[in-house]
């Protein structure tokens, strides 16, 4: 090998093992600040201790936000599995204009700035009548969750054979018992996964909440932020380091339903 | 066939109906009115935005730190997505976990974290120190370069996915081909893999550019007030300085700016698309 093929092979590995520390940082960080006993974040910790967990335990704030914000996601999760599982058959399976278009467009929300889908949203809501925060942020974390499912599911749905379901009708099942036996099973890794994406999607999500939230209704992050800026101390690294851990147990259940490296396509 | 005339068509009306009600339709309503005044249809309220210096500033601003942060991303990531196609199983699993797991993890708390890794004593300044590229430690956070790199730390993983999903349907054989036929390196890598893996790299750069000209948290907790974007001065505008007008204006270029990425990203990778 040559020399330039050495420096490319060499750079290429340095790169490799700088993402990997340089990514794993935030998390360490945030692991190792909510177990140190300083109050001043202070790296390494001058002494290991569980008092922000105490104090995360007997939060007044933190804990009606965390509610609000599973409830939030629950049900605009299931919302969009529904909606967004109908409208993958029909783009998979219709013969009609358009569909690559109707893809892009449930997609779309991805790809625009959450603060001004939020403020275009936020006005909509305003015109229509609708002014309650709680409601609101139902509505409006559909729009958030629905592009995770229908990206996902409409991938696995144009790998399905749908000629099985033919087959499972001549072996003698009934339409609705071969779409349950067949095609169901067939999609609930996917559903798994979109669904538990989409969750995690709207559990985060700050541009789009911050602007149907009120002094009663908060979700977690905006609640977060507000603690940050307000009096910063490491209870907000205990509450993210159980974030961390959501996030790792869905890691866990995507590799074992689908495999690590299908959750990295793109 | 037309729409209505396939049954199946009906099964995408729910989804279809409820984004045009909750979602494009404001958005078109947000367009109209930031270009409607009191005498009919104008486009005085974006004069009035660009005659004004600071919000030259703000502009810039969001270009300026938008670049930066798809620089350092593609500078790390590009060489990063190689590595994770070519890399054993023990290091790949490392990488991958290392890319996804993130992705899981809200951005309130990695900027929160990025806000202690900054600070005078925190572990950027103390891993430099030893190094002795500093003299002594150094704040970060509050600063530019701060903001930077807990932006590209933050969207690393949108630059190296999908230039590791072009990565590693390349054929190894290819460049051993060009080896045999007697190409440099240099020669095989700008001849031969760079412009394979080109239409990998406009994603990445069309993701990592649009969602660092959106950021909002990120820049709140990193930089705070003194550094306005399009982003967090739409933001204010809404939220403290109860300024709509302003809001609009700022909400709709921010949202062009997006758009035309998205649009332009699309039409380069069809071209690349085409050619090869």
């Amino acid at each position: 090998m040559m020399p330039i093929e050495h420096l490319a092979r060499a750079l290429m590995w340095i790169a490799a093992i700088f993402t990997v520390v340089f990514l794993m940082t935030p998390l360490f960080v945030t692991v190792a600040v909510s177990f140190g006993s300083s109050s001043v974040f202070t790296l390494p910790p001058p002494d290991w201790s569980v008092r922000w967990y105490e104090r995360l335990a007997v939060s007044r704030g933190l804990w009606p936000s965390l509610l609000t914000s599973v409830q939030v996601a629950a049900f605009s999760t299931a919302v969009a599995l529904a909606l967004g599982t109908l409208c993958a058959i029909a783009l998979v399976r219709g013969r009609f204009r358009g569909r690559d278009a109707i893809a892009t467009f449930l997609i779309s929300p991805l790809m625009l700035p959450g603060l001004v889908v939020g403020i275009a949203m936020l006005q909509g809501f305003k015109v229509a009548g609708l002014r309650e925060a709680y409601t609101s942020l139902l509505f409006a974390h559909v729009i958030i969750t629905l592009p995770y499912v229908v990206r996902t599911v409409l991938a696995a749905l144009s790998l399905f054979d749908f000629s099985l379901i033919d087959a499972a009708r001549t072996l003698g099942c009934s339409y609705l018992v071969a779409i349950l036996r067949v095609l169901v099973p067939a999609l609930g890794p996917a559903f798994l996964t979109s669904g538990m994406f989409a969750f995690l999607a709207s559990m985060d999500n700050y541009p789009i909440s911050i602007f149907f939230t009120d002094a009663w209704t908060k979700t977690l992050p905006i609640q977060m932020l507000q603690y940050v800026e307000e009096n910063p101390d490491p209870t907000i690294a205990a509450i993210s380091s159980g974030l961390v851990v959501l996030a790792i147990l869905a890691l866990v259940i995507g590799d074992r339903l689908v495999g690590l490296r299908k959750l990295a396509d793109f | 066939m037309r729409a209505w005339r396939d049954p199946v068509a009906l099964l995408a009306v729910p989804a279809v109906a409820y984004l045009l009600l909750l979602y494009a339709l404001p958005l078109a309503w947000l367009l109209m009115k930031s270009m409607i005044g009191p005498a009919g249809l104008t486009l005085q309220p974006y004069l009035d935005f660009f005659v004004d210096p600071f919000n030259w500033r703000v502009v810039w601003n969001t270009l300026s730190v938008a670049f930066w942060v798809t620089l350092v991303c593609l500078l790390v990531g590009y060489p990063a997505a190689f590595a994770l196609a070519r890399a054993g199983a023990a290091l790949q699993i490392a990488m991958l976990v290392a890319i996804i797991l993130p992705l899981s993890v809200g951005v309130v708390v990695k900027a929160f974290a990025w806000q202690i890794v900054l600070r005078r004593d925190g572990v950027v300044s103390q891993v430099l120190v030893a190094l002795q590229v500093w003299d002594e430690p150094q704040r970060l956070l509050f600063t530019e370069a701060g903001l930077v790199l807990g932006a590209a730390n933050i969207f690393l993983p949108f630059m190296i996915l999908p230039i590791y999903s072009v990565v590693k349907l390349i054929d190894p054989r290819l460049l051993e081909a060009g080896a045999t036929l007697g190409a440099a390196p240099l020669y095989r890598f700008f001849n031969i893999l760079l412009p394979l893996t080109l239409p990998g790299v406009v994603s990445g750069v069309a993701f990592v550019f649009s969602m660092s000209v959106s950021m909002y948290v990120i820049p709140s907790l990193l930089i705070g007030d003194r550094f306005q974007t399009l982003s967090t001065l739409t933001g204010r505008s809404f939220l403290f300085m109860r300024n709509e007008q302003l809001g609009s204006t700022t909400a709709v270029i921010l949202l062009t700016l997006a758009v035309s990425v998205v649009v332009a990203s699309g039409w380069l990778a069809r071209r690349l698309g085409e050619r090869t």
